[in-house]
This record gives C-alpha cells, sequence and structure tokens, in this order.
C-alpha cells in the first residue's frame, strides 16, 4: 500500500536535511509502529507524506498503491484516503467543527464521485462515532479545536479518523496527551477501524499503547533514517534498553 | 485687526460640486452658509490630519472629470430591494412620514440641516466636511423616535430617497429603556459625485440599540457617510458596519458616552477590491466615569485601498474607562492595500484602553489543516476567510442577523475573493 524509497527531504526554506533515505514498506491490513528518539523525523516524515509544502523531497519517492503522491497536494491525497492525526492538532478560530467536518467529509464524498451525504445523515454519523469516542456534543459546537484540552484535542482527530473512514492512517503521537481511560477509548477506536484494506503508522514513544494497538512491524527511526526494524518485540526491547544499543549496533 | 480670505483656486470637481449644489433650489437659506463654507474653504486634501490617507479633493477630482459626471447624475436607482433583514419596517428618508410604523415609533420630516460648523473630530478643520456637504447639498431631513420603554421587535431600515444624488440627514433617538434595531442601507448604482448620509443617534439612559450600516453601492459610487452617537447611563449601543462596495466610500462615526456604565460594541468587516477606496475613521469619545468600549474591524483585501483610523478620546475624569479597539487584515493579493491609524488620547489616569493592528495573508499551517483533511485549496481559503469575518459578525448573536450579513459577506467573496 505504502513504499517510502530512499527518501530525502529538507526543510524547504533553509535546507536542513531531517530525512537522510528513509525505507519503509506497508502492507494493506499492516500495523507498522514508528518509534525513535525526539528530533529523529518521525513528525517530519508523517507531514511530508500528507503533503505538507514545507518541506522539500530532494530524493527518492513515495508511493500509494503504486503510484507517487509527490505531485499530490494534501487535498487530493486526502481524498485518496490517506490521512494524518496531527501530534500537535491547529486550533482554527472561526471555523465551526461541524462545518468544517461536514465540508471535509463531502469534499472526499465529491472527489471520488461519490454522492454528498444529507445533513440528517452526516449529524446520525457525527453523533454515532462521539459518542464512542466519548466527545461531548457540545465540544462539537465550538470552533475547531479552539481551547480543546490536549486529549481533546486528540479525541477530535480520531474522531475525524472514524469518519472520513481513510485506507492509510498515519497517527504522529496520539497517545500523548491521552489519559488513561482515553488512551483505551481511542484505542478501541483504532482497533475497530483495522481491517484488510486499511493499513496504520503508528508513532509513538511508548510500550503502553503498543499493548492496545498491537503492531505487526516496529521500525526505528534514527537521524533521518530507520535504523532498524523488528516484530512487536522490537518495542519491548526498546521500552527495557532505550535507543543505545540499537544506535551503536547501526553506527 | 483685518481679516484676510484667501481665495484658494478650485479643482473642477470642486466647482461642479458647487454648481450642483446651487442647483438644488429648495431650502436655499438654510443651505446658503454651507454653499459658501465650501466655496471658501473647498475639499480637504491630506494635509488635513483627519484626511491624511483619504485626500478628498484628489480622489473626487479624480472621479469627477467633465460634465459628463454630472448628467449621470439623473440616472435614478428604482430596483426593489428586499430589506436586509427579514420582517423590517422601511422608512425612505425623502419620505418619512408614509410608512407603516410600529407601535412606539414616529417619523417625521423636517427642514433642518447638519450642524457642519461643530465638528466633533478634532482632527478636521474648522468646518465638519461631510456634515457641510450634507448641509449645502440640502439633505432630506428625517426625525425618527422610539418613544421610551419600548421594546421595538420589527427592525427598521432606513434607505435615502432613490436615485444617485441622494443626500440624507437623518436625526434619530431612542427614549429611556427602549429598544431598537436600525439598519442603514446604502445600495444603488450611485455616481461619482459623492452622496452623503449624516444620521445623528441620541441613545437616552438604559435603552439599547443595534445599527447595521449595509453598504453595497456600486463601484462607480462615491458616498460620504457620519454617524453621531451619544449613549446615556447603562445604555447599549452596537454598531455593525459592512462595507461591500462603493468606489470612494468614507463613513465616520463619532460615539460620546455621556452616562456612567455605557457600553459601546463597534464591529465591522471592510471587503475591498481593485479600485475602492474605503475609509473607516472612527472617535470614541468617553467623556464621564466608568464606561466601557470594544470595537474590531476585519478587512479582507483582494485590492484597491482601505483606511481605518480609530481614535479613543478619554476626558478628564472619566475614570475606570475600559476601551480596546483592534483592526485586522486579511491581504489576499498584492495589489491592494490597507492602512490603519489607531489613536489614544487619555486624560485621565485609572484606565484601561489599548489597540492592536495587525495585517497578513492566509495561516499556511492552517491551510495545510484543512486540505490534508481533503478540503481544496480554494474551499479551504473560502473557509478561512469566512471564519475571519465570520468570527466578528457572530459576536452579534442574533441568529437571524448574523444569517442575513453573512449572506451579503458571502456573495461578496464568492464574486470577488
Ligand atoms: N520547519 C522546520 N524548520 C527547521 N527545522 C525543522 C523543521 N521541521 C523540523 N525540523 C527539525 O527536524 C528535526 C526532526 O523534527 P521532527 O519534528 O520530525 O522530530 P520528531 O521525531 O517528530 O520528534 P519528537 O519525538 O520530539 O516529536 C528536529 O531537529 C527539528 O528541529
Ligand atoms: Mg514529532
Amino acid at each position: 500500500m505504502l513504499e517510502i524509497k530512499n527518501l530525502h527531504a529538507r526543510v524547504a526554506d533553509e535546507g536542513t536535511e531531517i530525512l537522510r533515505g528513509v525505507n519503509l514498506t506497508i502492507e494493506a491490513g499492516e500495523v507498522a509502529a514508528i518509534m525513535g528518539p525526539n528530533g529523529s523525523g518521525k513528525s517530519t516524515l508523517s507531514y511530508i507524506l500528507a503533503g505538507r509544502e514545507d518541506y522539500e523531497v530532494t530524493e527518492g519517492d513515495i508511493l500509494y498503491n503504486g503510484e507517487s503522491v509527490l505531485e499530490m497536494d494534501p487535498a487530493e491525497r486526502a481524498a485518496a484516503g490517506l490521512f494524518l492525526a496531527f501530534q500537535y492538532p491547529l486550533e482554527i478560530p472561526g471555523v465551526a467543527t461541524m462545518t468544517f467536518l461536514k465540508t471535509a467529509l463531502n469534499a472526499q464524498r465529491k472527489a471520488r464521485g461519490e454522492a454528498e451525504l444529507t445533513t440528517p445523515d452526516f449529524m446520525r454519523k457525527v453523533k454515532a462515532s462521539a459518542e464512542e469516542l466519548k466527545i461531548a456534543p457540545d465540544m462539537l459546537k465550538r470552533p475547531l479545536n479552539v481551547g480543546f484540552s490536549g486529549g481533546e484535542k486528540k479525541r477530535a482527530e480520531i474522531l475525524q479518523m472514524a469518519l472520513l473512514e481513510p485506507k492509510l492512517c498515519i497517527m504522529d503521537e496520539t497517545d500523548s496527551g491521552l489519559d488513561i481511560d482515553a488512551l483505551k477509548i481511542v484505542s478501541d477506536g483504532v482497533n475497530a477501524l483495522r481491517s484488510e484494506e486499511r493499513a496504520f503508522l503508528v508513532i509513538t514513544h511508548y510500550q503502553r499503547l503498543l499493548d492496545y494497538i498491537v503492531p505487526d512491524t516496529v521500525h526505528v527511526l534514527y537521524k533521518g533514517r530507520i535504523i532498524k526494524t523488528g516484530d512487536k518485540n522490537l518495542a519491548l526491547q526498546l521500552e527495557n534498553e532505550g535507543y543505545a544499543q540499537i544506535v551503536d549496533e547501526a553506527a | 485687526m483685518s481679516v484676510v480670505t484667501e481665495l484658494k483656486t478650485r479643482t473642477p470637481a470642486e466647482t461642479q460640486l458647487l454648481q450642483l449644489a446651487e442647483a438644488r433650489g429648495e431650502n436655499e437659506n438654510a443651505r446658503r452658509p454651507a454653499i459658501e463654507a465650501l466655496r471658501r474653504d473647498g475639499l480637504p486634501t491630506r494635509k488635513v490630519e483627519a484626511w491624511h490617507y483619504t485626500d478628498l479633493r484628489a480622489l473626487v477630482g479624480r472621479r469627477i472629470k467633465d460634465d459628463a459626471a454630472v448628467a449621470s447624475l439623473k440616472a435614478g436607482d428604482d430596483a426593489i430591494l428586499e430589506p436586509l433583514l427579514a420582517n423590517s419596517v422601511v422608512i425612505c428618508l425623502d419620505d418619512p412620514v408614509s410608512a407603516h410604523l410600529p407601535d412606539g415609533v414616529m417619523a417625521t420630516s423636517s427642514s433642518s440641516v447638519a450642524d457642519w460648523q461643530a465638528s466633533p473630530n478634532h482632527l478636521d478643520r474648522s468646518i465638519d466636511t461631510i456634515r457641510a456637504l450634507s448641509a449645502a447639498f440640502g439633505a432630506s431631513s428625517a426625525k425618527i423616535a422610539v418613544s421610551s420603554k419600548t421594546s421595538v421587535d420589527t427592525p427598521i431600515e432606513l434607505r435615502p430617497a432613490a436615485g444617485s444624488d441622494s443626500h440624507f440627514y437623518a436625526q434619530v433617538s431612542v427614549g429611556e429603556g427602549a429598544s431598537a434595531t436600525f439598519v442603514e442601507r446604502l445600495e444603488g448604482d450611485g455616481s461619482p459625485a459623492p452622496s452623503t448620509g449624516v444620521s445623528t443617534l441620541t441613545i437616552a439612559d438604559r435603552a439599547n440599540v443595534l445599527w447595521i450600516v449595509d453598504q453595497e453601492k456600486g463601484a462607480e459610487a462615491s458616498h460620504l457617510g457620519q454617524l453621531n452617537v451619544t449613549i446615556g447611563a447603562d445604555a447599549v449601543f452596537r454598531l455593525f458596519v459592512l462595507n461591500a462596495g462603493g468606489g470612494l466610500v468614507r463613513y465616520e462615526v463619532h460615539a460620546e458616552t455621556v452616562g456612567e456604565g455605557a457600553d459601546v460594541q463597534i464591529r465591522g468587516a471592510n471587503l475591498l477590491k481593485d479600485g475602492q477606496h474605503v475609509d473607516v475613521t472612527t472617535t470614541l469619545n468617553h467623556r464621564v466615569p466608568n464606561t466601557t468600549a470594544t470595537e474590531t474591524f476585519r478587512n479582507v483585501v483582494t485590492g484597491g485601498h482601505g483606511v481605518f483610523q480609530g481614535m479613543i478620546k478619554v476626558a478628564k475624569g472619566a475614570q475606570k474607562t475600559d476601551a480596546k479597539m483592534a483592526c485586522n487584515s486579511l491581504l489576499l493579493s498584492d495589489e491592494g492595500d490597507f492602512s490603519a491609524k489607531p489613536e489614544l488620547e487619555i486624560f485621565a489616569d485609572d484606565v484601561q484602553c489599548g489597540h492592536g493592528a495587525t495585517a497578513g495573508e492566509i495561516d499556511a499551517d492552517h491551510l495545510f489543516y484543512l486540505m490534508s483533511r481533503g478540503i481544496p485549496e480554494a474551499t479551504a481559503r473560502a473557509l478561512l476567510v469566512k471564519a475571519f469575518l465570520g468570527e466578528v459578525v457572530e459576536e452579534l448573536e442574533d441568529e437571524a442577523i448574523v444569517e442575513a450579513l453573512e449572506a451579503r459577506i458571502d456573495t461578496w467573496l464568492d464574486t470577488h475573493a
């Protein structure tokens, strides 16, 4: 489903190289976890997958279902089924959450040649997803993410994911900021979405999330490269030993 | 001591304006002194501080170049317009008596002209330019009064006379404890020679007034407007100014708190495109202690020139004044510009006053976030522009009013942004 080939990328306006040859393949139905020390390039990778213009790809390619996405803008990528749950979701004053959700959902449906949802159908869908994620209806009356607590923002990201039903879900530290109960609720939400056609790229620092969302593969990103790949036991090993040994081995 | 009156040379545009005023005929005696004052002083240039960003002499001169401008004045604009707010009662300012008014509201015509010799804006010249023009043209004059303790649920829409050479002078009073909503509707193709509209609004103690200016004149139109408001004790004055049209427009607001506990809330949106010059100039005069004011203008610029001048004046002894002013511009193109000049003039020591002006483009991170959810770029931009303006409109809270204004704004954005 996703093939990242020798991806090199730098900050567009100042040239600092952040990704230095990332290779990563994720199959449909797979849950891949990416771990790695602060500043290793995990968020950058997720932004580049989503199509953020602040970064410039200097070498390599990103193939999604066999086709390069590098020329697609973020909206086109989303319509093709890519979704990024942000590490730091943005507050957008003045944009009502419901208006946003409806515009996004219908824009994607339109891009895929599907009929737009009627308002009642849309409302039912939002209500059902919000209930599952224990998101208070009042929150959805506010402007997008404005005044949401850290954990509320993360839940709202997963609500968006559940509504948009993407094919490739990239989750950047969705666990950080969530309380213990919320972690369970969000993980249940994610697990409910797991299917043969859908893949997940889960970025996290902690084993705890991976207890709930059990990964098929675990990759360690370090200084812009994947330096080690393993199964779920790699995450356990990192939890116990830290990164030092793996970094030494790779050096 | 002898006084020498220096006769400056008049521009062709000034000469034509004077001829137009002379040609009006009616109410000659009341208009004569204002005509002579304009003959003496002409139109202000950028040397007059209040007109620094709007050089009226040059701007009017550029629009009235020949007799064709005068001829075009004859063309009337009689399109029947739906009121901005549903179920409004419409008062035509040249014929106020024929409106069917709600209980407690009276409208009469009068022959008075605006008091042009008193200048409420200390920055203008010895005469008040907009009022002098209004007086010289013998504005049709209307008096509207809302009786005390009357809560008028029907919005009252005020319309200048049909036709492009309209000038009006409206004196509106709202009695003690009363409440009312007024819409000043400025529409029509207009003409290069400025139309004028001067209003005085007297808000008695504990009264509550919402005044909406909906200015959507044609691209050729010049309009000079002025609203003079006094706000009594514990009274609330809310104003929304929408500028979404016109070629050359200046709208002045001069508000004065005259009773303790008075509250002023001014909001507005200026939407600018190529070829326009739109100026909003406000003064908030805090005369007595314990009064509050907030003022926010949001501007969307796709071209043209925008101006905001905002003055907060706090008189000696007007302690505990709390006044905030903001002017935020969203620049959607390099073609246009917006000048903001906030000013404070404070003669009391225990006050809270502040102002801020910002100008910028659409936030790239916000745009990315919306697009990353599948919203195409054009739609995402439109959402963000609407959000920027929606924030000030939504502060009006009344759902029907918010919807009506957002519909006007959406129409503009769909056409121009
Ligand atoms: N726009 C930018 N301009 C300059 N430097 C940047 C930019 N974006 C990222 N970087 C740098 O690139 C490096 C990788 O950042 P990134 O956010 O991808 O790390 P991360 O692996 O997600 O870290 P964390 O675990 O702390 O979230 C960091 O050193 C960061 O400072
Ligand atoms: Mg990160």
